[in-house]
């Protein structure tokens, strides 16, 4: 099933990420859309270089704090002073004091919890994924720029050209099959149960 | 292409690049596994099979094994828990708490520490729930589930149920927190894999990390309330965990400053923990260009630190017991300091107030050979700190006909032993399989203060700065 490679990508290749900062404001200023830069490690300012938003995942965090909170509040005064009250040590039914350590700790698990697990779903990170790499090199040593040709107005060459200009140091073009779509489990699970781990599709492979 | 500061010595040394850098941490993952790594795996499995008969024993006849009577309830068991949690509170402050506070000489030893506190914890609740003498049914009784008795719920009022909460909370934040961390690292070392099997584990454990911008920056949002989460919730758990005692009315454990005294001591016994780990993974692994000499005065200097906060805690005990008028309270301090257990009370005053001021000396904390016997000094030293708080305050309880003095059986020492053989089995499996020091942070302070760089390359239009660019470096010591 020889599918077509109808997706083209020009890849641009930095090993210093000042010069990717740099490149990627000119890059951008001059009018290419950057698909996505990947990296070895997180270089501050790459976000405000290629225009992203502020990650939210504050905002989750705090959404499933507050959660957390309203729940272990809501079983303590529930289970000690509305369903079975009793007495113990001498204390009212609703010893509030009593309440905060596991109205804290209740806290910090879901909001831990809770935010890791948006992250994991909105950046669809699952044991199950099989990515698109560009480059193996990302996960090593070097920044990898790619920018989407059929979204962007520029010819090859210019980009090209514009690449060099910003020193990357190496600009190659990849073609892809298909969109980089999310994997389902079960198409993972078949795939691998077919062909076994040493022949699945579904390995990330290598160029 | 590391810059190097003229006032700081490099967090790295040894001139490493960023490829240096997987494949000096990426190899030991990849090769096969050292004769010295079968032997230590050995020793671990022999602990924890013999320690494990014993447990085992425990479990099937009853916890009466032990040497605990009437008098003296708790006594080792709850003695290895309190030291097990705190030695893993090291391993969220340096993860946690020096993330907040941007001490970048973190990162070399941040993963071998939180896997150390995973560890660590697992060991912990070992205790509790052995203790249960019915584990099976005691593990179902402390959370809070529907039951047949009415429902008759547990008792929030108490500071033990606080402790399950406490304890399992900061377990699977302490876990999720690590595994956030190791996505990268494992997304490299697929990518390096060679086989298919390792390309198929290290793949699902990578959950398709590919190291996009847009990843990143969610990925460092997570990471930084994460630790925000993590550092009050470090220090709830000791302040809970002290709360065991201090909310009784047992003297010598009826104490406000257990609190700050416990987090203090729990920082203190992880570090010197972290060290005992990291001089040996530094040595067999060859990291000395990552975990210099600088980190371990560093991690040194911590425990001078904490350890005075210990010794002004054990002064100020003694102090208000006095102050305070009450003869009960009086009576356990200085029983403690001269009673059957007067060995145990100097063990501990020698091992954790005295030996840890040798670190003033610059040649005894930038020694590896001092530091690392200085931190197991400093681990003994805090194991008969609890043992002292415990046992001491019990044996002589309230009628002079029930004194007693509590001598530990080979069931106390073999489930002991349990938990070390438990604690290195894992420690070694981590070490082998999953990379030991954090690439992808270590990574991104090899080319330091880039923030600054790069604004000041802004102003200057791209014209770099040579000072910064300079190689040498001035002693600034």
């Amino acid at each position: 099933m020889a599918m077509e490679k109808d997706k083209h990508y020009l890849i641009g290749v930095f090993s210093d990420h000042d010069d990717l900062l740099h490149g990627i404001e000119d890059m951008r200023a001059k009018g290419v859309k950057i698909y996505e830069v990947y990296s070895p490690y997180p270089v501050h300012g790459l976000e405000h270089a290629l225009g992203y938003k502020r990650s939210w995942m504050p905002r989750a965090a705090f959404a499933f704090g507050a959660l957390g909170t309203t729940l272990a509040i809501t079983m303590q005064v529930y289970m000690m002073a509305i369903d079975w009250p009793m007495i113990i040590g001498g204390k009212s039914y609703l010893a509030v004091p009593d309440f905060v350590p596991v109205s804290f700790e209740m806290t910090v698990l879901l909001a831990a919890f809770g935010m890791v697990g948006t992250f994991l779903v909105v950046r669809d990170l699952k044991p199950y994924k099989v990515p698109r790499i560009f480059d193996i090199r990302a996960t090593d040593d070097k920044h990898i720029v790619a920018v989407d040709l059929a979204a962007n107005s520029l010819s090859e060459e210019q980009i090209t050209a514009l690449f060099k200009e910003a020193h990357a140091e190496e600009v190659y073009r990849r073609d892809f099959e298909e969109d980089d779509k999310s994997t389902s489990f079960i198409s993972y699970a078949v795939d691998l149960f077919t062909n076994g781990v040493t022949r699945s599709s579904r390995i990330p492979t290598h160029r | 292409m590391q810059i190097i500061s003229e006032v700081r010595e490099p967090l790295v040394t040894g001139g490493k690049t960023i490829k240096d850098v997987t494949n000096d941490i990426a190899r030991h993952v990849e090769n096969q596994p050292t004769r010295l790594w079968f032997i230590c795996m050995a020793i671990s499995i022999l602990f924890l099979g013999v320690g494990g008969y014993f447990v085992g024993d425990l479990a099937w006849n009853g916890i009466g094994r032990w040497g605990l009577n009437k008098t003296v309830q708790w006594a080792w068991d709850i003695t290895n828990f309190v030291w097990w949690v705190g030695i893993g509170h090291a391993g969220t402050l340096i993860s946690a708490i020096l993330l907040l506070f941007r001490q970048k000489w973190r990162t070399s030893i941040n993963r071998a520490a939180e896997a150390m506190t995973i560890f660590a914890v697992i060991c912990a609740a070992f205790w509790p729930i052995i203790h249960m003498g019915r584990p099976w049914v005691g593990a179902y009784w402390v959370l809070p589930l529907p039951n047949t008795f009415g429902s008759l719920w547990v008792n929030f009022n108490s500071p033990l149920l606080w402790d399950v909460f406490a304890i399992s909370t900061y377990f699977s934040v302490s876990l999720v927190f690590w595994y956030v961390g190791l996505i990268p690292d494992f997304a490299t070392i697929r990518d390096r894999a060679t086989s298919a099997a390792s390309r198929f584990f290290y793949g699902i454990l990578s959950f398709g990390w590919t190291g996009s911008a847009k990843d990143w920056m969610h990925y460092e949002a997570v990471s930084l309330i994460l630790a925000g989460l993590s550092t009050p919730l470090v220090l709830s758990v000791h302040t809970i965990v002290s709360f065991d005692f201090a909310t009784s009315v047992i003297p010598g454990w009826h104490t406000t400053i257990f609190p700050p005294y416990f987090v203090a001591g729990a920082i203190f016994s992880g570090f010197a923990m972290v060290l005992t780990l990291m001089l040996v993974v530094r040595k067999v692994y060859r990291l000395e260009n990552y975990i210099t000499i600088e980190h371990i005065e560093m991690m040194n200097i911590i425990i001078i630190v904490t350890g005075s906060i210990v010794g002004i805690a054990y002064t100020t005990e003694f102090f208000i017991a006095w102050y305070s008028g009450v003869e009960y309270e009086q009576y356990a301090f200085i029983n403690r300091a001269t009673g059957p257990y007067w060995w145990a009370y100097w063990a501990m005053m020698t091992c954790n107030v005295i030996s840890p001021q040798l670190f003033w000396i610059k040649k005894i904390r930038t020694s590896i050979v001092w530091t690392f016997f200085l931190s197991i000094v400093v681990n003994i030293g805090m194991w008969f700190e609890r043992f002292v708080i415990i046992v001491t305050s019990l044996h002589r309880d309230y009628l002079p006909s029930s004194w007693v003095y509590f001598t530990p059986t080979i069931h106390d020492i073999m489930s002991y032993l349990f938990t070390f053989g438990l604690f290195f089995f894992l420690f070694f499996l981590f070490a082998k399989f999953f990379p030991v020091v954090n690439m992808a942070e270590v990574k991104a302070i090899l080319k330091d203060s880039n923030s600054k760089v790069y604004r000041a390359r802004r102003t200057l239009v791209d014209e770099p700065l040579p000072q910064l660019e300079e190689k040498t470096t001035v002693a600034a010591k």
